[in-house]
């Protein structure tokens, strides 16, 4: 961490050197920082390009980071007085930035909290104090059912629309050799993708339980609802008819990808990827329901935030900036370019949009999704990952693998919450 | 002023000037970010808000955690294959190579050449090598013979070997080549010696071969041990979306940390796990060194 002080002194002394010597009243000059990814960056500056054309006076320079570097960087950055006046976060890491003093509210004049309730899908509404916004997203993302077309109609079945219509398409799909060895999988499983979302905020509530309490921070799965859907996601890859297993071409998208797989939940993050790939045919259906209809999905974004740095006219111009990322035009390019959904109904669910054959089950999955507020998303994630394997691998049981689960990730949970009110 | 010291006091002069820079760097770059890691093992530190000191709670946490434990025997089980075994194989290999005189130099790049290799490129071949059917190499032969499926990596027992497998294999040709420059250090007429005496080929390895080269398996075993005990790129990038699974079963310490600071910005805790790598590496390194030079 000293190395990046000592960096970023350096590039302060550099930076201020440069700028006596360059001549003043010029544009204001503002950053955007966002971590590496193609279409992200691709999109934002089609964006960038169109807030210039629209202000003249305004130019915005993008920084992007792989995205291993990222939280340290913004971090080590701001505090030196350098780096972006306008940042991208995780929804996640919201309060870690808020308690460091990095971000600054939105202003309540340009960005009204009574307006943004009334525009904004309400899962927005977690980036909420008082009646100010922190920080605002441009798209949001939800999962959705991919599944294989070919594969369907080789084996003579329509695209699942409940949970027991999927179980049913993914024994029809899945192939053996002869000395039982899976070969080709009606479905793809793995608490390492997707999955882990798909069972808290998905499975919990769609067998009657809800995952956590207490603004998610008291976890509350270990019941019988928490039970039933890890019977039911276990049985997706354990016993004699088992229609998956975890680990099947390594990864699950790849098994996708490469048209092994008849089924796979993922992230409307993956459209991107899959367009293009030759001799998939594939499609995409909303989560499957239970029996009685009830649906549940997840839904995760990204958020735009000014950091503390940016003052006077460069606040106004971060401002304007943000008013703009945030606002429809930037929306539907977001979704034209990177496949994320926009984060207003009144953008998202128009009838082009909503009845997209690809963006409208992901668009329409975003009316009953459900944001998890993570304190570490990755050790949480490994939760999931270690509660599956003690059953796999050590023949665990699913009331003792739960309950241990459960503990752990409350732990996680405890230690983030204590050492967020010290 | 310069001018009056005397060619002795000059040449003084002039050798600290040189010695300032690597010693202002290491300052710099080594001791000082070393100094601050010790300081925030005592600290609660989320890399974004302020440092709170903790006294020893990141120690007692520490110990008191099973991962670090299970972590800590999985790096000593490292170590404890890893270097014996890459020892013997590269001793082996350098022997026999030292004496083929067809084709020498290719044979001792075709050793050579996975050292060479990125270590995460390797570790994604043999990630793949090591997938269940349809797509992995092993399982597919072993599948086409009828045999049942070895589950590599996915197996808590067999996962740490099968990632020490490609790791022990990227060093041999490291270590492959400083034998052969130990073997070839060792005067011939000793060897003629023994020759016209009639000892067998036996007493000429254990007697002149092995005694001699112990500078060169001092060193070979002091520096592969020490990277043994850093192993992180193989697991990381064989295990990388479940990091040191199944079950932790073969998660290095250092992955542990890179875990703690970078997934948990749990700083003061990572910091921590740094220091007792760091008294491992150090005690361990340290009684390598008494043992090998003595006797």
């Amino acid at each position: 961490m000293t190395f990046f002080n000592v960096k970023a002194l350096a590039v302060a002394t550099a930076t201020s050197a440069a700028a006596l010597f360059s001549t003043a009243a010029q544009a204001v000059e503002i950053e955007y920082w966002q971590y590496f990814f193609d279409t992200r960056v691709e999109a934002m500056e089609t964006l960038i390009e169109n807030f210039e054309a629209a202000n003249p006076d305004i130019t915005v320079k993008m920084t992007h980071f792989p995205y291993a570097d990222y939280r340290t960087k913004v971090a080590a950055a701001i505090p030196a007085g350098e780096g972006p006046d306008v940042v991208q976060l995780f929804y996640g890491w919201l309060n870690d930035y808020v308690a460091a003093d990095l971000i600054q509210p939105l202003p309540s004049d340009v960005f009204p909290a009574s307006k943004i309730d009334a525009e904004f899908f309400p899962m927005v509404q977690a980036m909420k104090e008082g009646d100010q916004y922190w920080a605002l997203p441009t798209a949001v993302r939800s999962l959705a059912l991919f599944y294989n077309t070919r594969l369907l109609e080789e084996a003579g079945v329509e695209p699942p629309t409940t949970l027991d219509e999927m179980i049913a398409a993914a024994k029809a799909m899945t192939k053996r050799d002869g000395a039982g060895n899976l070969t080709q999988v009606g479905m793809t499983a793995g608490m390492t993708a997707q999955d882990h979302h798909w069972w808290r905020e998905g499975l919990v509530r769609q067998f009657g339980g809800e995952p956590y309490v207490d603004d998610y921070q008291t976890v509350n799965y270990n019941n019988e609802a928490g039970l039933e859907a890890l019977n039911f996601y276990s049985s997706l890859f354990m016993g004699d008819d088992a229609v998956t297993s975890i680990g099947f071409m390594d990864e699950p998208q790849a098994a996708f990808k490469a048209g092994r797989a008849g089924l796979h939940i993922d992230g409307s993050f993956r459209i991107g990827s899959l367009e293009g790939q030759r001799g998939l045919n594939w499609g995409v259906t909303e989560l499957p329901a239970t029996a009685d209809g009830t649906q549940s999905n997840y839904a995760s974004y990204w958020v735009n935030a000014i950091t503390t740095k940016a003052e006077g006219e460069k606040y106004d111009a971060a401002v304007k900036f943000m008013e703009y990322i945030t606002g429809d035009e930037a929306m539907q390019v977001w979704l034209d370019v990177v496949g994320e959904l926009p984060a207003k109904p009144s953008v998202g669910m128009t009838d082009e949009n909503a009845s997209d054959p690809v963006f409208g089950p992901f668009i329409r999955g975003l009316e009953y999704a459900h944001t998890t507020k993570f304190a570490n998303e990755s050790g949480q994630r490994q939760v999931m990952v270690e509660m599956v394997e003690r059953m796999t691998l050590q023949g665990m049981s699913a009331e003792d693998s739960l309950a241990i689960a459960a503990e752990a990730e409350q732990k996680i949970l405890d230690d983030y919450y204590k050492s967020a009110s010290n | 002023m310069y001018r009056n010291l005397t060619i002795r006091q000059k040449q003084i002069v002039w050798a600290w000037a040189f010695l300032a820079i690597p010693i202002l760097f290491y300052t710099v770059i080594r001791f000082y970010p070393t100094g601050n890691a010790i300081l925030i093992s005592f600290q609660d530190w989320n890399l974004l808000g302020d440092r709170t000191w903790t006294g020893f709670d990141n120690y007692q946490t520490l110990f008191a955690d099973p991962v670090f434990w299970k972590v800590f025997r999985n790096t000593f089980v490292y170590l404890l294959i890893g270097t014996p075994v890459s020892l013997i194989i590269s001793f082996v290999i350098a022997y026999h190579l030292d004496q083929v005189r067809f084709m020498h130099g290719f044979l001792r790049m075709l050793y050579f050449l996975p050292f060479m290799t990125s270590a995460v490129a390797m570790a994604w071949v043999w990630r793949w090598f090591y997938q269940p059917v349809p797509v992995g190499l092993f399982n597919n032969a072993l599948a086409s013979m009828g045999i049942p499926q070895f589950p590599f990596l996915q197996s808590t027992t067999w996962a740490l070997p099968s990632v020490l497998a490609p790791a022990v294999w990227a060093g041999l040709g490291f270590q492959v080549i400083i034998f052969m420059a130990g073997l070839r250090a060792i005067p011939r007429s000793y060897y003629e010696a023994a020759r016209i005496d009639g000892v067998s080929w036996w007493t000429v390895l254990w007697e002149i071969t092995l005694p001699l080269l112990k500078p060169t398996i001092v060193f070979i075993v002091v520096f592969s041990s020490i990277g043994f005990l850093r192993i992180f790129d193989h697991v990381f990038n064989m295990t990388t979306n479940n990091p040191g699974g199944p079950l932790n079963s073969t998660k290095p310490l250092v992955l542990m940390i890179y875990e703690t600071a970078f997934s948990a910005f749990d700083m003061g805790y990572a910091a921590a796990q740094t220091v007792v790598l760091f008294l491992v590496l150090l005690v361990v390194s340290l009684i390598q060194l008494r043992i090998l030079r003595d006797s």
